[in-house]
């Protein structure tokens, strides 16, 4: 077990996927609050026709171009969502359901045209959309745990501005923030989470890592100061775990065991939490029922 | 009948199919549902598959039910908790699937299951299993499963036109006035989980979504009427289906890949020159809009 913690590639995968999980758990608090938890699924999908168009045009996978493709399909995405939203009757689940599918379906499209034409050499690609933390090499480390670095210091260094625009964005506007700047910003932070993060856990699981390490942090504080930090430890731990879980055996995904992770930490969060979870609810319930009836009881033995 | 005339009849099955239940799917605000349910018929199909040790249509397609129908009762039953409604989707659906993803990389193993098949559909291999029917004669198994689940989703739309109508529109009217709401959300979602199993062999996971909403997405924009908007969406499917079977001939690329875009295309014609809510006809008439949304 710890020959293989120690093989120097599996401590780097590690240590990428806990800082993914980190900037993952992070930005999830700020799409928590904005109520935009399935678009980070949206935007990961959206993402995959910019992979593959990157790689056509540049003939091998580097990481920081497949990365720019990703992030201007994604952001088209975005766009695009608003767009429909604002200008026609249709609700934003469902422009969400169409950018995610149709994206997806030309990404699907220009597969297998790379598939044709670049050799067959498109193994880097398949991994890219299921995700595979093993097939990461170095350099590809080097630019994630750059990127999320990036991400993870404008939250931190912007705090007091996020909450602001979070919870009293006319409060802020009064103040002289910028509401479409703080947009803009929200949007490329979430949207380089998400194409960093395609790399490690693919397309389709990314959506969880933002989600549900926010979620199970609700649980514990009502503080939007520790929720980020309990929500990034839960993220961080998650990434961790599931990276050296599959690192034990040879075809374990990678992806799909951070998930189950931090799905564990949600339903320790749904029961235990401190703040609404269920036990503490039923406990809770019981004291007041209890009081309730010895109040009556008091009521009784003064009537008697 | 000829292999490629076998391939667009699956197809445009799976299009009228899905667009007839996709309009109901936007109008009860459901459009992520399908995307979770998609992604869980997964789970739903490997552990068939691990219960029968076979992968017959019957085993996968109740498999696939039971799981649709798992989805829409844990998050209802997260949101009950009061977690967000899109959050407590989020949290299922990919939990679920990654269980399934991990079952197929560890026990299914090396079966003609496998994730890249169940995400893209393969409907070029269609035609290779066929079952004897009476009369008719050798048809492809997904293409009868397609023909009757059409025929299910469009029994079930007419017999309870009027109760869909009603729950779809205005659910608290239709509590009111005694009809099972929640007994109805069940019923649809076991259709939508119905359709998106059966529409799986031939699109995938992925993009059964882009069949289920875009098609009645584009419907909604050019109709307030819902009969107008069933047939609208249904045509819109099977148009997809064969100008993307022709663009992916053209092109020689992915057949479902092609089809998810065609129902872009027909949603962006839609978009921008539907007389009613296009883009275009705003920008002639903007009196009228100050008028409508007055």
């Amino acid at each position: 077990m710890w020959s293989t913690l120690l093989h120097s590639n599996t401590m780097w995968v590690l240590l990428s996927t806990a800082i993914l999980g980190i900037a993952a758990g992070v930005i999830g608090c700020l799409a928590y609050w904005k109520k935009q938890n399935l678009m980070s699924d949206a935007l990961s999908h959206a993402a995959l026709p910019g992979v593959v168009i990157a790689f056509l045009i540049i003939g091998e996978k580097n990481l920081l171009l497949l990365v720019l493709g990703a992030a201007t399909s994604a952001l088209l995405g975005a766009f695009l969502v608003q767009w429909i939203t604002g200008s026609s009757r249709i609700t934003e689940d469902t422009a969400m359901g169409m950018v995610l599918s149709v994206f997806y379906g030309v990404g699907v499209m220009l597969l297998s045209i790379a598939n044709r034409s670049a050799g067959g050499n498109q193994s880097g690609l398949d991994s890219f959309i299921y995700g595979q933390a093993a097939a990461m090499v170095r350099s590809d480390v080097v630019t994630m745990i750059v990127l999320a670095g990036i991400v993870i210091f404008i939250v931190f260094i912007g705090f007091k501005e996020w909450k602001l625009y979070l919870f009293d964005a006319s409060f802020a506007k009064g103040i002289g923030m910028s509401i479409r700047g703080m947009n803009a910003l929200y949007t490329l932070v979430l949207v380089t989470t998400i194409v960093i993060g395609i790399q490690a856990v693919g397309v389709i699981l990314m959506a969880a890592m933002l989600i549900i390490p926010a979620v199970s942090a609700r649980y514990w504080t009502h503080s939007f100061r520790y929720m980020i930090l309990l929500s990034a430890t839960f993220g961080g731990i998650s990434g961790a775990v599931g990276s050296w879980i599959s690192s034990t055996g040879s075809g374990l995904p990678t992806g799909p065991f951070i998930v189950v992770a931090s799905a564990i930490f949600f339903i320790g969060s749904l029961l235990f939490g401190k703040e609404k979870g269920i036990i503490i609810r039923y406990i809770q319930f019981k004291i007041q029922q209890r009081n309730s009836n010895s109040i009556l009881a008091i009521k009784d033995g003064d009537a008697s | 009948m000829t292999y490629t005339a076998w391939i667009i009849l699956t197809a445009a099955l799976v299009g009228l199919s899905c667009g007839l239940i996709g309009v109901f799917l936007i109008l009860r605000k459901q459009a992520m549902m399908a995307d979770a349910i998609s992604h869980t018929v997964l789970l739903g199909i490997v552990l068939a598959y691990m219960v029968t040790q076979q992968l017959s249509g019957t085993a996968m397609l109740v498999g696939g039910i039971l799981a649709g129908i798992l989805t829409a009762f844990l998050v209802q039953m997260l949101n009950s908790l009061k977690v967000q409604h899109d959050a407590s989707l989020g949290i299922v659906f990919t939990t679920l699937f990654a269980i399934g993803v991990i079952l197929i990389s560890t026990s299914v193993g090396n079966v003609h299951l496998d994730v890249k098949h169940a995400l893209m559909g393969e409907i070029t291999f269609i035609p290779f299993t066929t079952v004897s029917l009476p009369i008719i004669g050798d048809i492809p198994r997904a293409t009868a499963l397609l023909a009757i689940v059409l025929l299910i989703v469009i029994f079930f739309i007419v017999a309870f036109y009027k109760e869909w109508k009603i729950t779809s529109f205005d659910p608290a009217l239709a509590a009111s006035i005694g009809i099972p709401v929640l007994l109805l959300h069940y019923v649809f979602m076991t259709l939508v989980s119905v359709t998106t199993v059966a529409s799986f062999d031939a699109v995938g996971a992925i993009l059964v979504v882009a069949m289920l909403i875009t098609p009645a997405a584009a419907a909604y924009l050019w109709t307030d009427k819902l009969i107008v908007m069933l047939l609208l969406s249904g045509s819109f499917g099977v148009l997809a289906a064969i100008v993307g079977y022709w663009i992916a001939t053209w092109l020689d690329t992915s057949i479902s890949g092609s089809m998810a875009f065609a129902t872009g295309l027909i949603f962006l014609i839609s978009f921008l020159l539907s007389p009613k809510h296009g883009l275009v006809s705003r920008w002639m008439k903007p009196s009228e809009i100050v008028e409508h949304s007055s």
